[in-house]
């Protein structure tokens, strides 16, 4: 059985319609990007996923033993978070929220967990620093670190690069391309960047006027990808 | 100086003194818990509103003659404060707009009823004293003491317990969501602690100047610290401290308890924002 399925799914809010039909499949170990315009409906999909909204028709079931609440999910940053004070221990430690049910306090398994993602994301140094006054890209990390101490299956990127320089762009990148590699987490990206896209991920889900869904392989060859590049040009 | 350390002990011979300490701890430690929530949540203007709110339901329990009105207002109180929360998630009218509609209409019936039904001689005397906290604090009664002392232990018991998960719900609710923690259920946990604080908050300040206890500690100490906990204990022990300071005040000098607390806290205030700036800690 497949990691994800989603089945014939409608979505959107508000009540109106911005998806329709749209059905793929991830399998465990995956990488795959969800590619289109602004407003194509990247961001609901995500959230439909997450159970942050819900499909207006249709299925979403997961499979392999993954538990809907055991999905990392890196938001796009919110206004609030960008003067919040907390450290970036704090932060990461949130992550395991899933795990405590109705215990008010972290235990010693959870604090490790924390500790050893923090590690994984080369942000031992920074412990116990304020997320305010990092970089945009240590910013980043540390939402991840804390999106991976919420699973070891999946995690659920939301445009994981924007506003970050190419440098540091091409280090997250290389970031998430371990993670999925060397780890086997299934990763479902959002991303404005089709040459990203092609690159690092073996799926692609473009969407926008219908929807293509299929290897990196046949997308390259679809009418969907030239009309898209077409498309990028012509916008300037 | 002699001369008032020894004012000071004759008054705190006086038991009704001791419950004006006593409270105003307790009640400035659990009023500046949540300070730090409401204002990341963006949420002030709901304890503006809900004061005004307490307003109101003070003003229904003194026409309606209840000798303890706390009860009755705290239930009203808190209902207020799930619907107003409720109408924020809902978009029919906007959060901001709703908690103005009720927060004005609880604060003109209020005064309306004071002034049709009441039988007290000394109207604006008792519309001043329910707004601005004036001499109230140093008059409770034992029971009202107990009321408080009970309320204010059981809130910050609350935020203990739910202290990892208002985090996360405060700093990023669709992550918390996402994750499988039940983000609602701790909106409304903490709405109905706020009602809870700002009826506890009446008694010491007044309904209108009880977002200032709630806020300013907040403020203050997101200036200088940079952890969530860090930040949490400082505006307790800065709350309490200016608590402390205020009554102290005000009982020497005689002036109102409840301005004189807020205007320790606006000193406070700018003490830890100079020293923020100077600190360079925190941008802007």
């Amino acid at each position: 059985m497949s990691l994800l399925t989603c089945r014939d799914l409608s979505l959107g809010y508000d009540g109106n319609v911005i998806l329709k039909g749209l059905s793929f499949s991830v399998e465990s170990g995956d990488y795959l990007c969800i590619v289109g315009e602004n407003g194509s409906g990247k961001s609901t999909l995500m959230k439909t996923i997450l159970g942050l909204l819900a499909p207006f028709g249709g299925s979403i079931r997961t499979g392999d033993g993954l538990q809907p609440d055991e999905i990392g999910y890196l938001p796009q940053q919110t206004v609030v978070q960008k003067d919040f004070p907390a450290s970036v221990w704090e932060i990461v430690l949130s992550g395991c929220g899933n795990r405590m049910g109705l215990r008010p306090f972290y235990n010693k398994e959870e604090k490790r967990i924390a500790r050893e993602n923090i590690e994984r994301m080369g942000l031992t140094p920074l412990i116990k620093r304020c997320y305010r006054e990092l970089s945009g890209g240590q910013q980043q990390r540390v939402l991840l670190a804390r999106a991976l101490c919420a699973t070891k299956k999946m995690i659920l990127l939301d445009e994981p690069v924007s506003g970050l320089d190419p440098k540091v762009t091409s280090g997250m990148y290389a970031l998430i391309e371990d993670l999925n590699k060397s780890d086997g987490i299934t990763v479902i990206m959002i991303s404005h960047d089709i040459g990203a896209a092609a690159k690092y991920a073996d799926h692609i889900l473009h969407i926008g006027d219908g929807y293509f869904f299929g290897t990196k392989d046949e997308y390259l060859k679809s009418d969907m990808y030239r009309g898209f590049f077409k498309g990028g040009e012509s916008d300037g | 100086m002699a001369e008032l350390f020894e004012k000071l002990t004759m008054y705190l011979q006086y038991p009704f003194v001791r419950y004006a300490f006593i409270v105003g701890v307790l009640i400035a430690l659990c009023s500046s818990l949540l300070g730090v929530t409401l204002v990341l949540k963006r949420f002030s203007f709901i304890g503006d509103g809900l004061s005004h709110v307490a307003f109101g339901a003070m003003a229904i329990a003194a026409v309606a003659g209840l000798t303890n009105e706390m009860p009755l207002v705290l239930v009203i109180t808190v209902i207020s404060a799930v619907l107003l929360l409720r109408t924020g998630q809902n978009t029919k009218i906007k959060g901001d707009a709703a908690v103005a509609m009720i927060s004005v209409g609880a604060l003109a019936i209020g005064y309306l009823l004071m002034n049709i039904f009441s039988k007290s001689s000394n109207l604006s005397g008792d519309v001043c004293s329910t707004l601005f906290g004036s001499t109230s604090i140093l008059t409770l009664t034992k029971t009202e003491v107990w009321f408080s002392a009970i309320f204010s232990l059981l809130v910050i018991a609350v935020f203990i317990f739910f202290y990892n998960k208002i985090f996360s719900v405060t700093f990023d609710e669709s992550f918390a969501r996402a994750t499988g923690i039940k983000a609602g259920l701790y909106n409304l946990i903490i709405a109905v602690v706020i009602a809870v604080i700002i009826v506890l908050a009446m008694n010491l300040v007044g309904s209108l100047l009880i977002t200032a206890l709630v806020i300013f500690p907040a403020l203050s100490a997101m200036r200088v610290f940079k952890s969530f906990k860090a930040v949490t204990i400082c505006s307790a022990a800065f709350s309490v401290s200016c608590a402390l300071l205020g009554i102290l005040i005000s009982i020497l000098a005689g002036t109102p308890v409840g301005s004189t607390i807020v205007a320790v806290d606006i000193v406070g205030f700018f003490i830890f924002f100079t020293a923020g700036s100077l600190k360079g800690g925190v941008k802007r």
